[in-house]
């Protein structure tokens, strides 16, 4: 039997098995934001420990970084301290800091690949838990906690158990305005969010064989929504041609020997797998959320689940999920009214997820409903300003947007971009949770990007289809 | 010093129902704007608290007779969604401080962070919790032993069994969960692991 690129990537970087049983495992990337990272600095000060790695560790500023304007100082004391805190430990210990000052912020998980940082066959971990987002190249990407942060800091490694690994397979043609985003809420609806505890997903079939790095992205980044800690997609010419000429990727004769070492990490053709599913990719509908995990989605035009069609185990999180939401069993959800939209995040604010609503915007004439709340917020700062450059600002403001700066804004409640009240978001990002969005009450419906834009336009959830005459 | 061995935790018990309580619920994440831990422990819960109160209902950390409690017993898929090591940090601080965590089943870094911070996150079947629960329940001033060696969860006329990954129940018994000291000790091998890498310190 073959080995998968998971066992692979995992062999080449295990230093050695430790005492109790766990691997050591080595980290090629190493990527920190202000959050997760202050503590873990001030840890080896104490501990006097030093980093022999910086080179291999970069930073970047996203989750406390307002977006109406990112001036220093911050309003918010506590955001200006721990930024002023990731500028003091990067500047100490050698680290690479993206800087707002130098265009080179955003959203960790959209700048490493940016920057050619997130490559094949390789280790990437970061305190953030949609790390699992750089699986997209062929790399064992994952989150950890604050404590481990500082023993990648102080040597480079982990202690890891090896996990299980499925492969989900969706074949097939997608049908026109169904997305990346979809495909992924339909897994974890099927699955469930504690399908992938103790599994890495490997993503495969045609679908994903056909997918755009960014459209890949948007799949690995909400593994970890499924309970899975990483998610991957063999690397193959899509992501080569996307690496190409990046900041870090290797140049020469450098890039052929890479791709020969990219190449030999890719999944045997008979590599041996723990469990396999496979989904067709007409089956899938455009997907909208309507609980308060992300496994509890629907079609857009399906009726909501009744309690008593789920196992008797779930349905108190079932009734849990509708008194928060406010939403009955056996209704619609298709023209539930919508007070805020927010088109961005990790999961959706890369350039092509704002291009296509772009797309529809211009042929579509169409606004936002007045008295929606719409925010487009770039992952990055590149992202930003390309978008710029194609016009995509006009576009968006003309149509009743508020185009903003970069950072991961309304997707989670540490900047000043929140929910009011019991507010409902249609929303591009990644969690649903109760009050994930800032307001202890305030509701999320998690969708595709075009989604969003489709109920920001009608004043609460519609078929994007219908609303862009997307023809099927 | 400190005994970083976990062998028997036994203290007063705290329970709270439902499956795939999230981080951001265990500890809201206006919470996250700091650069110490410290003072975490007082909002554990604290939204989910707050709308209950507003209800006219009590949320089990907010019981008078729950204040003391180390041990909490949860049910499915605990501490889902964020890495934020702010979730146990803040139920370690809260009072005197959740030492362990029995329920049915964890979210992987979830899991990780409480083994990194000394705290055994051990698994019992659906009804061996429920059980627990009930007895738990019917005296709050009932003390818990949760046995690491023995595998055992033992209050009032209750035996649960309870499980764990062998290597991080190792590690807490012999004290060795710090992981640090270990992994520094392997310096060499880090090195030459990374050399034989085709891309560290070449290409990339």
């Amino acid at each position: 039997m073959g080995k998968s690129l998971y066992d692979k990537v995992f062999e080449k970087h295990a230093v050695r098995q430790l005492q109790e049983g766990q691997y050591q495992l080595l980290m090629g990337l190493h990527l920190i934001h202000e959050v997760t990272s202050p503590q873990a600095f001030s840890m080896l000060r104490e501990r006097g420990l030093t980093v022999p790695y910086p080179e291999r560790t970069f930073a970047t500023c996203d989750h406390i970084i307002p977006t109406k304007s990112q001036l220093r100082p911050f309003q918010d004391e506590l955001a200006e301290q721990m930024l002023v805190e990731l500028e003091k430990n990067c500047a100490q210990y050698g680290i690479r800091y993206l800087s707002p000052k130098k265009g080179e912020q955003g959203i960790v998980h959209v700048v490493g690949p940016e920057l050619g940082l997130t490559q094949p066959g390789t280790t990437v971990c970061c305190g953030d838990s949609h790390t699992s987002t750089h699986g997209a190249f062929g790399a064992i990407a994952f989150g950890i906690g604050t404590t481990q942060v500082r023993d990648v800091l102080a040597t480079q490694t982990l202690a890891m158990d090896k996990l299980k690994v499925r492969r989900i397979e969706v074949n097939g043609k997608l049908r026109p305005g169904v997305y990346a985003k979809d495909v992924v809420l339909y897994v974890i609806q099927q699955l469930g969010v504690q399908g992938g505890m103790g599994y890495a997903y490997e993503f495969g079939g045609t679908v994903f064989d056909a997918f755009t790095m960014e459209e890949r992205m948007t799949v690995c980044n909400m593994s970890i929504e499924g309970g899975a800690r990483c998610g991957y997609v063999n690397p193959d010419a899509t992501t080569y041609a996307y690496l190409k000429d990046r900041e870090y990727s290797p140049k020469g004769a450098a890039w052929e020997q890479a791709v020969k070492y990219w190449d030999s990490m890719r999944s045997d053709a008979d590599a041996a797998y723990d469990h396999i599913v496979q989904y067709r990719a007409q089956d899938i509908e455009p997907m909208v959320t309507w609980g308060i995990t992300p496994a509890q989605s629907t079609a857009v035009n399906a009726k909501l689940p009744q309690a008593s069609s789920f196992a008797e185990g779930d349905r108190p999180l079932i009734e849990e999920a509708y008194q928060y939401m406010g939403f009955t069993p056996g209704a619609a959800l298709a023209g539930q009214k919508i007070d805020v939209a927010f088109i961005g995040s990790c999961t959706n604010g890369r350039f092509s997820d704002f291009e296509e609503v772009v797309k529809h915007l211009k042929a579509s004439g169409k606004k936002v409903k007045p008295g929606v709340r719409a925010l487009v917020v770039p992952g990055s700062q590149k992202v930003r300003e390309r978008m710029i450059e194609a016009g995509f600002d006009k576009v968006f403001t003309e149509a009743g947007f508020e185009f903003r700066e970069a950072g991961c804004s309304m997707c989670l409640a540490m900047n000043p971009d929140k929910l009011v009240g019991r507010e409902l978001c249609a929303s591009s990002s990644n969690r649903n949770f109760k009050g994930r969005q800032g307001s202890p009450t305030g509701r999320t419906l998690l969708m595709s990007p075009v989604m969003v834009a489709a109920a920001a336009i009608s004043g609460g959830v519609a078929d994007a289809r219908e609303v862009f005459a997307i023809k099927s | 010093m400190q005994d970083v061995k976990r062998t028997v935790i036994t203290g007063k018990a705290i329970s709270l129902d439902g499956n795939d309580i999230d981080t951001d619920r265990i500890i809201p994440a206006r919470f996250l704007r700091c650069v110490t831990f410290d003072d975490l422990g007082a909002h554990a819960f604290e939204d989910d608290r707050k709308q209950l109160a507003e209800k006219g209902k009590r949320h089990a950390f907010d019981d008078p007779s729950r204040q003391e409690a180390r041990v909490l017993v949860v049910d499915r898929n605990f501490g889902c969604g964020s890495s934020r090591e702010h979730a146990p940090q803040a139920l370690m601080r809260w009072n005197k401080g959740i030492a362990a965590i029995i329920g049915e089943s964890y979210a992987e870094i979830f899991f990780g962070n409480c083994v990194a911070l000394g705290v055994p996150c051990l698994t019992a079947t659906h009804d061996a919790i429920q059980e627990l629960k009930k007895e738990l329940a019917s005296d709050p001033a009932l003390e818990i032993s949760v046995d690491l060696e023995r595998k055992e969860a033992r209050a009032g006329k209750v035996r649960a069994a309870l499980s764990m990954p062998e290597g991080a129940r190792k590690q807490l018994l012999t004290g060795r969960w710090d992981s640090s000291t270990e992994l520094l000790e392997g310096k060499a091998a880090i090195a030459s692991t990374a050399k034989a890498l085709p891309y560290f310190g070449h290409w990339h």
